[in-house]
């Protein structure tokens, strides 16, 4: 051996001359050399721990810890390895990983590039669907709130599976025995394997999009999304985060049918409507036609029934109601005639004409007897005045009488005559003298 | 021309139904009702009337257009 050659390569022979001279590696090449005893060593392991510190980096590589009491390992999943990563890493998830040791030169960080990764006492599988479930019903993708009604009869019916498999042939068929004429459109979809569930929620999407486009009168109001049973790897597609979402935001309202009668998908947790097979999903979402026309018939005779009734009721009110009308009419009139007689009868009685007659002949008779009284008045006042006359001039102080003169009165009445002319043969004369009276005849 | 809905018809018919059933109406109201009770009925026995089937898919067409195609019944389900 040459002196002062170095061998890089061989650490574990000493050097040549370990008294004299020292062996003197650079980093890289220590480096170099763990990188090797590691991974010829720590090939292919299972290590079991605790999660701890995850982080996540922008090109989808995920750094995480697993430790227990006493240590700690660190640990990476590159993207291209994502897919082993079927759950959601949180600290302090219990997990069993497989991969190699190896160090990363750079930082001179040994580290356990992780291959494999599963949860450990729960499949991964399962855990990714307690932690999806979790997620989205705190988000309240789930609640009832949110979950449309049903249209009773819809007039045109959306169907999101696949067009090879089972589903879509009951599901045909039983809406052909219910309803025969129900308008459907189906958007073909994979249901399992790569891609299924991005190809599913495109389906719901679209059908969405293509429903906006339509009129009114023509569009679906329903969707049923199904597929047929299966194994549980068969059907994840239906418990992916994208599907959920876009049953959710789904303005159709969806029936989910996955076609697994006991357990529930993410999908049939958001549904609308979750029905346990795609027969089952065709049956609640539309009523048997017979059914309808039956109802329909029904309330018909009901309506023709009622409303019979109520007209003979009123004819029958209206007959009476005549009835009794010409009735109380009738006598009526009667009673107004009887009325009418006596009113005429008393009316005659009153009948002022004989009143009248009675009245003028009253007056008559007055008049007459008046008339005598006042010329028997007028003779008597006459009288009396005469005899006041013959008195006056008796006892007047020139008492012509003394002087021998007289009054002639002219009988009965009593007059006093002043002309001669007025006396005719076999009048009455009074005279008065100054003492006593002569009564005589005119002859 | 907003179409009524077969549902809502026939809770409309039904109701009419009570109504004349229970009384209490005018010959006036009674008639109106009755009418329009005929005219619900009629419209839903026009919409269970059979018609012609229509399935279809729906697909993109070359330009990436939706598109409806009418199905052939008997490859679905193979």
């Amino acid at each position: 051996m040459r002196k002062n050659t170095r061998q890089p390569d061989d650490l574990f022979t000493p050097p040549e001359d370990s008294a004299k001279s020292r062996r003197i590696y650079s980093v890289s090449q220590i480096c170099q050399r763990i990188k090797s005893v590691l991974e010829n060593n720590f090939n292919d392991i299972w290590v079991e721990g605790e999660v701890s510190g995850v982080s996540r980096i922008p090109t989808g590589t995920t750094f995480f810890n697993l430790k227990d009491d006493s240590s700690m390992l660190k640990c990476v999943i590159f993207a291209s390895n994502s897919d082993a990563l079927k759950f959601e890493l949180k600290d302090g998830i219990k997990v069993i990983c497989c991969g190699y040791v190896s160090i990363y030169e750079k930082r001179g960080e040994h580290q356990l590039y992780v291959q494999q990764i599963e949860p450990k006492g729960l499949g991964s599988l399962q855990l990714a669907f307690e932690q999806l479930k979790q997620k989205l019903e705190k988000e309240g993708l789930f609640s009832p709130k949110h979950k449309r009604p049903m249209p009773y009869l819809p007039s045109r019916i959306g169907v999101v599976t696949s067009l090879s498999g089972a589903a879509i042939r009951d599901i045909l068929k039983v809406l052909d025995r219910r309803f025969n004429d129900v308008n459907i459109i189906i958007h073909p979809a994979q249901v399992q394997g790569e891609g299924a569930k991005e190809e599913i929620a495109r389906a719901i999407k679209n059908l969405n999009i293509f429903n906006e486009g339509l009129p009114s009168g023509q569009r679906v109001d329903v969707m049923i999304v199904a597929r047929g049973g299966g194994s549980i790897e068969d059907l994840w597609a239906f418990n992916e985060e994208v599907v959920a979402r876009a049953i959710y935001n789904s303005k159709i309202p969806v029936i989910s049918a996955v076609g697994h009668e006991r357990d529930w998908t993410i999908a049939d947790l958001v549904a609308d409507l979750r029905a346990a097979t795609p027969s089952v999903a065709a049956e609640l979402v539309i009523p048997e036609k017979e059914d309808l026309r039956e109802k329909t018939a029904d309330l018909s005779g009901a309506l023709a029934r009622s409303f019979l009734e109520i007209s003979l009721s009123f004819q029958e009110s209206i007959d009476d109601l005549a009835r009794r009308l010409k009735l109380s009419m009738e006598n009526a009139v009667k009673l107004n005639a009887g009325k009418f007689d006596s009113a005429g009868k008393k009316l005659a009685l009153l009948n002022p004409e004989a009143l009248i007659q009675r009245h003028k002949k009253e007056i008559a008779d007055k008049a007459q007897q008046a008339r005598i009284r006042l010329e028997h008045f007028l003779k008597l006042k006459q009288a009396e005045f005469s005899g006041i006359a013959a008195q006056l001039f008796s006892l007047s102080p020139l008492n012509i009488l003394g002087r021998g003169y007289s009054i002639t009165f002219k009988m009965p009445e009593g007059a006093i005559i002043k002309d001669a002319g007025l006396i005719k043969a076999g009048d009455t004369l009074k005279t008065k003298l100054h003492k006593g009276e002569i009564l005589s005849k005119v002859t | 021309m907003a179409e009524i809905k077969f549902e809502e018809a026939l809770k409309k018919l039904e109701k009419i139904v009570e109504d004349l059933e229970n009384g209490d109406l005018s010959l006036d109201e009674a008639l109106k009702k009755y009418q329009e009770g005929v005219e619900l009925s009629r419209i839903c026995t026009q919409r269970l009337e059979n018609a012609k089937k229509k399935i279809d898919l729906l697909v993109k067409n070359k330009k990436g257009e939706f598109e409806l195609k009418p199905l052939d019944e008997t490859k679905a389900g193979e």
